[in-house]
């Protein structure tokens, strides 16, 4: 039978979840809860962490830091994190908000996600906290790539350096029921620009891939080039390198190579959906 | 908005509506809104118990074995159900009015037939508990191959999928391997037409998704009896099935329902019920059986999916003069409601149309797919999304205009129908029109003065001469290609009955009961219809030997005698 | 497996109960609790039938652990009605035939409550995406947006949360 143990730090969860390989961290509960009603979680212990320093944002500086338990209905009435509210407002409906949180999205599987999608766009690192000790930074890639081998640690924040610009920062989730619906992909651009030209863009797909992934082919055609005709033009050329989408019950793998670069183009282009 | 169109029809209509159009509210909107409403699992038993099924992994294997002691013991487990536990465990719905062979079992025995087949039940004190045991149950399966398509299956050498019916299809009548019509001779229209177009249409099955899951509660009640909350669409339908299946009188059984979170259909085979009740008898306490919505989008029966070919030969001048149409229902494992959904759909060609020469076979095949059942209009919808498509590319092929080509082509009172009766009441033509004056499309002025009220019967009312057909008789596919037999002459309403319709019944170690209808002596026809001609009895190229009747005693009948459809009979 | 007690109100009234570890709130206000008005749907989180408020905001009872909601507000569509009278989305409901099997209603109910209490005079959009997350198969959503658009011009978000 299942146990749940409350945590009051984050470090002893985390000294737990060393420990027990049966233990897993329940958050906002809308990935392991399914798994508990459907009968395929029915043995180890669930760790709830009630430390205030997992759902704590601190948005105002340099560097944002967000707790791993922060929901993203928290993100929303956060205005400092307006540039986050497009992915968070399209995580599932209004009571899924008040649930799922960010530490839970890394985990969830292609074609969810979408949240995370946006933070590899902004060049986020996952801090992870194994066993007693502090925690480590890790980038949000190289977690990623880790994810289903698991025993990482436990995922207490998450941190990226703040826009600059906000309105550089673009998201889009293609679905075909709206407002709510899973994704068919997602894209995430961040485009920085200095001087008229594009420094160090960030691009990043959803449902692209067996997890986010970065649009390396589409940042070098960007990078160093203003956002005109001719860049979008070329971004969309490169927009399918490295991508490696499923067939799912949403939608094939070639329907989702085929409309991708359209709305790569749509999206850099400042079009509508 | 209702638009009432007084002129339509206007010496044959009363307008004087009640209820349509005047928004009189539900008698059950106060109970939703205040969340009142007592759906199946809105009851509290004191010591429930919860039901879990251990469901097959494959699409059809061969069960060798089946270890369910660590279940047994494993903690909250109440009791461990195995086919051996039901009393009848084979079974099929229309039983109830003497249609088909039981050919389903509640749990499978020795072979498993579609992924998601229920094999184990498990009872236990909570669904944490029950879900736990469910993994201790070891099954071991020898896979077989599987066939999903329903020509393939329907091919000599096809994997047998259920061992009732070894060709792979519902026999009808003892006689059939597929329900036929015959009207006029489509062969001969075809050589006559001016063009012959034929299409194949595909639909896929289709899931119900109701917002409420398959499931009931049951439990023991005063009085010796079991009181059961369902969520069937059918109370009686559902009372009488578990009272087959579990073996009790039914004055023992109380059902409670009716309100149903959204049905469509997918509420009526029963499939919860039979081991809920079951699983009170055996342990004195409340069991509830819900299906999880993984359960219910996999193996909670959908609409079945229908192949249906069609051929027609049209005219120039754009009547369709010969339709036929072979069609193959994917009842998938079971038979369910399935061959009555292929009688459904025999009477429902060739569509609303006056056709002078029409056919149609269809065939319900069994497959290695999840059983199918009822959709809103079941045997219906389907043949009739196949009909209009193919009426768009007729009017196609003619350079015709669709509406107005269907105006042409409709039925109008007086004309002959291909089931031999005369269509009354017919209004195509005057849904058309309206349609296409609300759409603002223009029809010819000839099309727009066309009615149902006129232009029929004479000529149009006539049953032509029809070639009958021996094809396709149960277990001799080589037939299905044999030439005709005998011709009907023109005028004939009726064909006598060559024999009495016997269906078995066999259930699991029990002599096989009389389920149909005994007839002692030839049925008497209404003297209101004229009398066939004479004419020697209709004999079978090769009679089939009639099986020998069954020994046991004239019994009542046992369930509507009525539903002459499904038997093809009629008595009045 | 020893039961851990839990104790919140519901609907304004002090209600306890004891459940498994890994129990759901939904198992505990129908089972536990005899609240019938959320239900289940799915234990997925697609479908919304099983909505509830806690503290205020709305969430789903079949993947909300029991023992999370020590001490919090509850609130169910059973607690809507003050003695006979409708609350006032409730009687839009009725008005505006936003129902049919029913199944959806409770949960279309809370979420709409929720969508009120925060915005008083939603548009037409706000309404869609504050019901995005309940599904209904029987009406077509249209004569539910329009019951609660009704409620909202009849001032439904002003009087009562």
């Amino acid at each position: 039978m299942l146990d749940v143990r409350s945590c009051a730090s984050l470090s002893e969860a985390a000294g737990i979840l060393s420990g027990d390989r049966q233990a897993l961290l329940i958050a906002g509960g809308t990935l392991v809860m399914r798994d508990v009603n459907e009968g395929r979680l029915t043995e180890g212990t669930l760790l709830r962490v009630t430390d205030p320093a997992f759902r704590q944002v601190s948005a105002g500086g340099a560097r944002v830091e967000i707790g791993a338990g922060v929901t993203m209905a928290m993100v929303l009435s956060h205005r400092d994190l307006a540039y986050l509210h497009a992915p968070a407002r399209g995580i599932g409906g209004p009571a899924i908000r008040t649930m799922a949180t960010i530490g839970g999205n890394l985990f969830a599987q292609t074609p969810y996600g979408d949240f995370t999608v946006a933070l590899l766009a902004l060049g986020a690192e996952i801090v992870v906290q194994a066993g007693y000790g502090s925690g480590r930074a890790v980038p949000l890639e190289d977690f990623l790539a880790g994810r289903e081998r698991g025993g990482q640690g436990l995922v207490t924040a998450v941190q990226f350096p703040r826009p600059q610009n906000p309105s550089e920062f673009l998201f889009r989730k293609i679905s075909r029921v709206k407002p709510k619906g899973i994704s068919v992909l997602s894209i995430a651009a961040h485009l920085p620009t200095s001087g008229g030209r594009l420094v160090q863009p960030r691009v990043a797909y959803g449902a692209m891939a067996p997890v986010p992934m970065r649009a390396r082919g589409v940042e070098r055609a960007l990078d160093g080039k203003p956002l005109d005709a001719a860049a979008i033009q070329a971004a969309r050329q490169a927009a399918l390198e490295g991508c490696r989408p499923a067939t799912d019950a949403i939608a094939s793998d070639w329907y989702r190579r085929e409309i991708l670069p359209v709305h790569l183009g749509r999206l850099l282009a400042g079009e509508p959906r | 908005m209702l638009e009432m169109r007084k002129e339509i029809f206007a010496d044959e209509r009363d307008d004087n509506l009640n209820v349509v159009g005047k928004g009189v509210q539900r008698q059950d909107m106060p109970g939703h809104v205040t969340a009142r409403t007592r759906f199946f699992d809105d009851h509290a038993f004191d010591g429930l118990l919860h039901l879990k099924v251990v469901r097959s992994p494959h699409h059809h294997a061969r069960i060798r074995s089946i270890d369910v002691s660590a279940a047994e013991r494993a903690p909250g487990v109440k009791r461990v159900l195995r086919g051996a536990d039901v009393p009848v465990n084979k079974n099929t719905l229309l039983s109830l009015i003497n249609f088909g062979k039981d050919d389903e079992p509640t749990l499978a025995v020795d072979k498993v037939r579609y992924k998601g087949e229920p094999v184990v039940a498990i009872i236990a004190d909570s669904d944490a508990a029950a879900l736990a045991a469910r993994k201790l149950v070891r099954i071991d399966y020898e896979p077989l191959s599987p066939v999903f398509d329903v020509e393939e299956a329907l091919k000599p050498g096809a994997p047998v999928v259920n061992e009732t019916y070894p060709g792979n299809y519902f026999e009808y009548h003892q006689r059939f391997d597929h329900q036929k019509l015959r009207f006029g001779d489509v062969e001969r229209a075809f050589t006559q037409a001016d063009h012959v177009v034929e299409h194949r249409y595909q639909m896929s099955p289709i899931e119900h998704a109701p917002t409420e899951t398959n499931g009931s509660i049951a439990a023991p009640e005063h009085n010796d009896r079991y009181v059961v909350h369902t969520c069937a669409q059918g109370l009686f339908f559902s009372l009488g099935t578990t009272a087959k299946i579990v073996d009790l009188e039914s004055n023992r059984l109380h059902f409670i329902g009716g309100t149903v979170g959204g049905g469509f259909g997918g509420k009526v085979d029963s499939l919860s019920e039979p081991l809920a009740v079951l699983g009170a008898m055996l342990t004195a306490k409340p069991v509830r059986y819900v299906l999880d919505r993984e359960e219910e989008m996999l193996y909670g029966s959908p609409r079945g999916a229908e192949r249906i070919y069609v051929k027609d030969g049209v005219m120039r001048d754009g009547r369709i003069i010969a339709r036929y149409i072979r069609s193959y229902f994917d009842a998938g494992a079971y038979t369910r409601l399935s061959s009555y959904a292929a009688i459904k759909c025999t009477a429902h060609v060739p569509g609303p149309y006056s056709i002078p020469n029409v056919a149609s076979d269809i065939y319900v095949a069994y497959t290695n797919r999840c059983p199918s059942t009822a959709m809103r209009g079941f045997g219906v919808t389907a043949v009739d999304f196949a009909l209009e498509v193919q009426m768009d590319r007729l009017a196609e092929a003619v350079n015709m205009d669709p509406m107005e080509f269907r105006i042409l082509n409709a039925y109008r009172d007086g004309d002959m129908k291909a089931h031999r009766r005369v269509a009354k009441n017919t209004a195509l033509v005057e849904c058309v029109q309206v349609a296409a004056e609300k759409a603002n499309w223009p029809i010819s002025e000839q099309a727009r003065r066309a009615s149902s009220l006129t232009e029929g019967g004479g000529e149009r009312g006539q049953i032509p001469a029809t070639p009958l057909d021996q094809r396709g008789q149960i277990g001799r596919p080589e037939s299905r290609n044999a030439p005709a037999t005998q011709t009907l002459p023109a005028s004939t309403t009726r064909i006598p009955l060559s024999k009495q319709p016997i269906f078995e019944g066999a259930r699991d170690a029990r002599p096989t009961p009389v389920q149909v209808p005994r007839y002692e002596a030839p049925p008497r026809y209404d003297p209101a219809i004229a009398p066939p001609p004479p004419q020697p009895a209709h004999q079978p190229v090769s009679a089939p030997p009639a099986p020998p009747p069954p020994a046991a005693p004239a019994q009542p009948q046992h369930g509507a005698v009525r539903f002459s459809s499904v038997f093809g009979t009629r008595r009045r | 497996m020893a039961k851990l007690p839990v104790q919140f109100r519901l609907n304004g009234s002090d209600r306890a109960g004891f459940v498994d570890p890994a129990g759901n709130l939904l198992d505990l206000l129908r089972r536990g609790l005899g609240d019938f008005a959320p239900k289940y749907g799915c234990g997925q989180g697609t479908c919304g039938v099983c909505t509830v408020l806690v503290d205020g905001e709305p969430q789903l009872s079949c993947l909300t652990l029991a023992i999370s909601c020590d001490g919090r507000q509850i609130e169910t569509a059973s607690g809507m009605a003050d003695g006979p009278n409708l609350h006032p989305l409730q009687q839009a409901f009725m008005d505006n035939f936003a129902a049919q099997c029913g199944f959806c209603t409770p949960g279309m109910l809370t979420a709409a409550r929720a969508l009120l209490a925060r915005n008083p005079n939603p548009t037409r959009d706000e309404v869609v995406e504050a019901i995005s997350g309940n599904i209904c198969r029987c009406t077509g959503y249209e004569p539910i947006i329009a019951a609660i658009l009704a409620a909202a011009a009849g001032g439904a978000g002003m009087r009562r949360a």
